[in-house]
């Protein structure tokens, strides 16, 4: 007995070995990075090594309450993260739109088309994406000289260079980069859906619409729920890497989201240790967001999505 | 109901307004969404083939005017391109490489009941899914580990990915319990049963995983940013994002500067345009090549994620 019991834990530790590069890798690249959070409580200045009479306390969370400028910043940061989150929360019926309509289109060679389409600027990068959008929209590009070809407008517009709608256009690239996408995750929903429920209605007499508000709709609305859920745990994520590559000084006062203004007051003028103490407080919010939201979500459908 | 008048029913409804309706608008609306996802790779595409003094005014809109090569024999020529290139290839080889090897072998080790506090282990991966230190902190992280201007820098952080252990993890517990059981009872250690039994099972999940890491690796561009200042290191997204802010000041590097103003000249002459649609041809070709092929993986790889999520 005890010779198999000890043979048993030998394996179970000899095991434990094989992953435990994999977990040391982890450790480093994930848990390590945490310990950075105590420049937040230091004035430090990147080639000096961190010393104690360095320490400054609260200092740099003070100052953010303390100076106007910056709360001014910070809340025109928070307003763009707000408006481009909230833009996509509003429209995030749009995916699933599609799939409801592409579920009508009953050509299949048409729909694989329009899938293989529609899902390839998912995996193209947002330094692509800006390259397709400053060749189709420069002054000499497509769009602008099929306009004015059309002769709907007599001087070029620049679309990239302006201050206006930069919400609105931010959100309208997201879309176009990940709506078919989006999409495919409601057409496995509704592979789900048993083919004899809509016959059933159709024998009963059910109109096209119908069907599709009381049989195709409820059927996805467990998936939007989940991702609207999400949607909202990521409310001041955004990314940097769309904004950071469509960002210029025409459009900056409207582009510059939380992960952007992180990124650009370290790296513009060295303010590690502020950067850092916003990252912080957007971590405790955003935590707080995962917790509420998936608390919300358990209540909801019994489970939550942690 | 009579079959009879079932079948009149149904052929009522195909041709009823209401009918038509939605399905022109399912129609119109996919047809114009795939035209704008689809229309300005066609755009750049045509553009880089075409005469550039035509495609610099913006004359090029649907087919192909004055057909050359020219611009892709000089991309060639544009300083660090091929470099990034090599760089570009080679972290998604090798990081693909390992960060596949990984999700798989941990994917498997996850479900291994016998291993040593296994749970604990297995929620420590998963949880960095949901938190992240920051940029800084990272970075200086990569700076204290001396991997900033270092080609492993674009490896390392990415071998440990969770998401795809997760995804490995779930097909793993979709295999038949009795497959190991039967290779324990012939003896087969733990590691055994990963290569010879595990292994040829789980291909199919390991090819999605490979191809979100690859696309991953090749389109990563924030890490460079961060990370890189060694222009050797530099990565084609990197150095693309970089054309496009100065185009207009390779275009005298491309040139030979013996370039007459002929008509001839003018059309295969490089453009701030011309280098930049090339260019941008030459990063989003590999994707588009691996893309159609590989979608049906895609399409598994969230589907599995939706059923865990």
């Amino acid at each position: 007995m005890g010779k198999i019991y000890n043979r048993k834990k030998a394996r179970a530790y000899r095991e434990f070995l094989y992953i435990l590069p994999f977990l040391i890798l982890v450790l480093i690249f994930s848990y390590y990075p945490l310990y950075g959070w105590v420049y937040a409580f230091f004035d430090y200045k990147p080639p000096f090594p961190l010393t104690m009479d360095r320490f400054v306390g609260f200092k740099w969370f003070k100052s953010i309450a303390d100076s106007p400028t910056k709360i001014n910043q910070i809340l025109k940061v928070l307003r763009n993260t707000f408006a481009i989150s909230g833009l996509s929360l509003f429209f995030s019926w749009v995916p699933m739109a599609f799939a409801i309509l592409l579920n009508e289109i009953k050509s299949k060679g048409y729909r694989k088309i329009v899938q293989t389409v529609t899902t390839l600027p998912n995996f193209i990068s947002w330094v692509l994406v800006y390259s397709i959008a400053f060749n189709v929209l420069s002054s000499t590009g497509a769009v602008n000289s099929i306009l004015m070809s059309l002769g709907v407008i007599d001087t070029p517009i620049l679309f990239l260079q302006s201050s206006k709608h930069v919400w609105f256009r931010m959100w309208l690239w997201l879309t176009w980069k990940n709506a078919g996408w989006a999409a495919i995750m409601y057409i496995a929903a509704l592979t789900g859906i048993d083919e004899e429920m809509n016959e059933a209605a159709r024998i009963d007499g059910a109109s096209r619409i119908q069907i599709i508000w009381h049989i195709t709709l409820p059927s996805l609305l467990p998936t939007y729920f989940v991702l609207v859920m999400l949607n909202l745990a990521n409310f001041l994520s955004n990314g940097m890497e769309q904004f950071y590559v469509f960002q210029n000084s025409f459009n900056k006062e409207y582009i510059q989201v939380l992960d952007l203004y992180v990124y650009n007051i370290a790296m513009g003028n060295g303010g590690y240790s502020l950067s850092v103490a916003i990252s912080i407080l957007k971590s405790i919010v955003s935590l707080i967001l995962l917790c509420v939201t998936n608390a919300f979500s358990k209540l909801v459908r019994g489970e939550g999505f942690i | 109901m009579s079959r009879k008048h079932y079948k009149t029913k149904k052929r009522k409804m195909i041709v009823s307004p209401e009918d038509r309706l939605i399905t022109a608008i399912s129609y119109f609306v996919y047809t114009l969404f795939a035209f704008v996802c689809f229309y300005p790779f066609y755009y750049i595409f045509i553009n880089s083939l075409s005469a550039n003094d035509l495609s610099e005014r913006g004359k090029v809109l649907f087919w192909i005017k004055g057909l050359h090569f020219k611009n892709y024999v000089d991309v060639a020529k544009v300083p660090g391109l091929f470099d990034a290139f090599k760089i570009s290839v080679a972290r998604t080889a090798i990081g693909t490489t390992l960060t596949v090897a990984t999700a798989a072998f941990l994917g498997y080790m996850f479900t291994r009941e016998t291993l040593w506090k296994r749970k604990l282990w297995y929620r420590l991966v998963v949880a960095t899914m949901y938190f992240n230190a920051g940029i800084i902190p990272w970075y200086i992280t990569m700076r204290n580990l001396n991997l900033t201007n270092n080609f492993w820098g674009y490896i390392l952080p990415n071998i440990v990915a969770p998401f795809y252990i997760v995804l490995c993890k779930t097909y793993v517990e979709s295999v038949p319990k009795e497959l190991q059981q039967a290779a324990e009872i012939d003896g087969a250690g733990t590691l055994r049963i990963f290569f010879q039994i595990m292994l040829p099972v789980i291909k199919p999940i390991m090819a999605t995983v490979a191809i979100f890491s690859a696309v991953n690796q090749w389109n990563s561009f924030q890490d460079t940013l961060l990370l890189v200042t060694d222009t050797k290191l530099y990565t084609l997204q990197f150095v693309l994002y970089q054309y496009i802010t100065q185009a207009s000041s390779l275009k005298a590097l491309v040139n030979s500067s013996s370039a007459s103003s002929s008509m001839a000249a003018l059309a295969t002459a490089q453009t701030a345009t011309s280098i930049r649609m090339t260019v941008t041809v030459v990063v989003v070709t590999p994707i588009i090549l691996v893309y159609p092929y590989f979608q049906k993986f895609f399409i598994k790889g969230i589907m599995i994620g939706a059923v865990k999520g």
